[in-house]
């Protein structure tokens, strides 16, 4: 890696990596699973950098080094200027409001018994010395950010839907005002409209506090619209990184351009292929 | 007859702040052999709606309808045993989260031969082949490996195609797919509807598929039913609501599209649509 950090980096991954060991059993050998095999990237500050890429090709695994949930294997990572200690316990408080993470599965990481308003007070109450009355402001003003209501505030996460409960989760994320968020499927449960909410919302944020993103989407013209630059990942490597117009207008790598040519079409004329092709196929 | 008629189906909550009506008077009818998209606002009660047709909502849900018919049978009033031997087998649903309607305590090869056995009452090789043949369907990779692992050793769409496994097991007369491909690239999502579509074909199945894409909607509907607000707004054959969508709210989300953006903003829907619901198109 010839890259030296500069003033303007906020993120810097070197050669990261990670295996997960699969227990063996009784006539099973041990196995080990290497979800990310050495990736290294770098993000100025306020950019935004989409990670595309097969089901299970590790952007998950990457995105949970990047927010210190997952100890790498091996590699090294810098943000806003540090080298980070990715120890469990050797974090520094502040380090840990910098970075926030959206989670792929909403449900999964909202607690059942705890009501909306408090899961979004919780941080800072745990990291600022607000008084509740002040908490509950934010959290409400927050509430209306994300395109919900002061009504839900009393709610538990069963009595939304899967959309709302996505935006819930985006909400909690940007209640610390963090520097860096990474957001892993953020968009893909919600309709356009409030996808178009949250983007615009994610946009303004950029604007107005410089935030530094890294999106993780199936979504390529989602991609193409938030993007600066773009990585593709395939079997745990980067494949293809580059800026948005780089990679979309000139792939390079082979399964890019599968991905491209997948890519669902929603204009008139494919829809009426597709028709008259299924009725001579069911009238064969 | 139709595979599944709705007609006039209402779902409300208890809230602290009085009832509220999930789905407000929704009709919905699907033929063997067709496929249904369900498009709409989120929280706009399609999930619920398809939770009530399977049973499965919580008890504190009031449903009422003044049909609810599968192969022209009452599932409305039907005795819970019934209902057990229908749902899973000849209606079965692909859930909206994944990861969180598999069970974290149990293999996902043990979920799928449950679901094989109780069903099918199949024996234990068997059970075992037809899990491996699923998973293999579904495109995981090393699928008799995988019977072993457990839902957090899997990634989001490898755990959505272990749902989508699941729900195709026993060969369903109805599928009810919510928000089947969220989680998967678009390769992987072509693998996944190329399946369904081809299920379809070959059995008859009926194929009720909500989600936000609307490219999935334009590569795989026959029908569309927009949903606002509890309320059915639109209903049409795939190729008229594209070419000509009528109702406000169907050309706002069309406009929401990133691929129509214009400047450097998306366009929302409330900068098109004023939110009044407009009467549902009779049918
Ligand atoms: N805790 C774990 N133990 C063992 N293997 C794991 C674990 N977590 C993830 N894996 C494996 O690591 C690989 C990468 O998973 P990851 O969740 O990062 O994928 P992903 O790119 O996010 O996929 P998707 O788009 O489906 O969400 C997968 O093959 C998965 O099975
Ligand atoms: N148990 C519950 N108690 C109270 N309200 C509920 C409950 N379950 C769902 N709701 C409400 O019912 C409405 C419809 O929810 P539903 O899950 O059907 O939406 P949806 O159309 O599937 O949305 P999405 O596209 O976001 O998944 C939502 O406003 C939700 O908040
Ligand atoms: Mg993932
Ligand atoms: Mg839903």
């Amino acid at each position: 890696m010839t890259d030296t950090l500069t003033k303007n980096t906020m993120l810097e991954v070197r050669n990261i990596k990670r295996d997960y060991e699969l227990p063996g059993g009784l006539f099973k050998p041990k196995k080990t699973i290497h979800a990310v095999k050495g990736v290294s990237f770098s993000l100025e500050r306020g950019k935004t950098l989409a990670i595309v890429g097969e089901s299970g090709c590790g952007k998950s695994t990457l995105a949970r080094m990047l927010t210190f949930i997952d100890e790498p294997t091996s590699g090294e990572l810098y943000i806003d200027g540090d080298k980070i200690d990715t120890r469990p316990g050797h974090l520094t408080s502040e380090m840990r409001q910098k970075v926030q993470i959206v989670f792929q599965n909403p449900y999964g990481s909202l607690n059942p018994r705890q009501k909306i308003g408090d899961v979004l007070g919780e941080p800072l109450a745990i990291n600022t010395g607000m008084s509740a009355a002040e908490r509950r402001d934010r959290a409400t003003e927050m509430l209306v950010k994300v395109g919900l209501g002061p009504e839900h505030y009393n709610r538990y996460p069963h009595m939304f839907s899967g959309g709302q409960r996505q935006r819930i989760a985006i909400a909690r994320a940007l209640m610390l005002n963090p520097k860096l968020l990474v957001l892993d499927e953020p968009v893909s449960a919600l309709d356009l409209s409030v996808q178009a909410q949250v983007l615009n919302l994610l946009a303004d944020l950029q604007d107005e506090f410089g935030l530094t993103y890294v999106f993780i989407s199936h979504d390529l013209s989602v991609v193409r619209y938030i993007a600066d630059e773009v990585m593709v990942m395939y079997f745990g490597e980067a494949v293809e990184y580059g800026t948005r117009d780089e990679v979309f207008s000139d792939p390079k790598h082979e399964y890019t351009r599968t991905l491209f040519k997948a890519t669902p079409r929603a204009d008139v004329e494919s829809i009426r292929e597709r028709i008259a092709k299924k009725k001579t196929a069911s009238a064969a | 007859m139709a595979l599944l008629q709705i007609d006039n189906l209402t779902v409300e909550f208890e809230t602290a702040n009085g009832w509220f009506r999930a789905v407000d008077g929704v009709s919905i009818s699907v033929d063997k052999g067709e496929v249904l998209a369900i498009v709409g606002e989120s929280g706009s009660g399609k999930s619920v709606a398809m939770l009530a047709v399977m049973g499965l909502l919580p008890w504190t849900a009031k449903i009422t309808a003044d049909r609810m018919l599968f192969e022209g049978r009452d599932i409305q009033n039907i005795d819970p045993a019934e209902r057990r031997k229908l749902i899973g087998k000849d209606i079965a649903m692909i859930f909206q989260e994944p990861i969180a309607s598999l069970n974290p305590c149990f293999t996902v090869g043990f979920q799928i031969e449950e679901v094989l056995r109780i069903h099918l009452g199949l024996g234990k090789k068997e059970r075992r082949a037809r899990a491996i043949e699923l998973f293999k369907l579904v495109g995981l990779p090393n699928p008799d490996e995988r019977l072993s692992h457990f839902p957090h050793q899997m990634s989001g769409g490898q755990c959505q195609r272990v749902m989508i496994a699941i729900a195709i097991a026993c060969n369903p007369k109805l599928l009810i797919a919510d928000e089947p491909t969220t989680a998967l690239d678009v390769t992987i999502q072509k693998q996944i509807l190329d399946l369904l579509i081809s299920l379809q074909a070959k059995t008859g199945m009926g194929l009720i598929m909500i989600t936000h894409d609307m490219g999935v909607v334009a590569e795989t509907a026959d029908r569309v039913v927009v949903q606002y607000k509890g309320r059915k707004m639109e209903e049409a054959d795939v190729l008229s609501l594209f070419e000509n969508p009528k109702s406000n709210y169907t050309k706002a989300l069309l406009a929401a599209l990133p691929e129509n953006a214009t400047g450097d903003r998306l366009t929302t829907v409330s900068a098109f649509f004023d939110g009044t619901p407009e009467p549902a198109e009779a049918r």
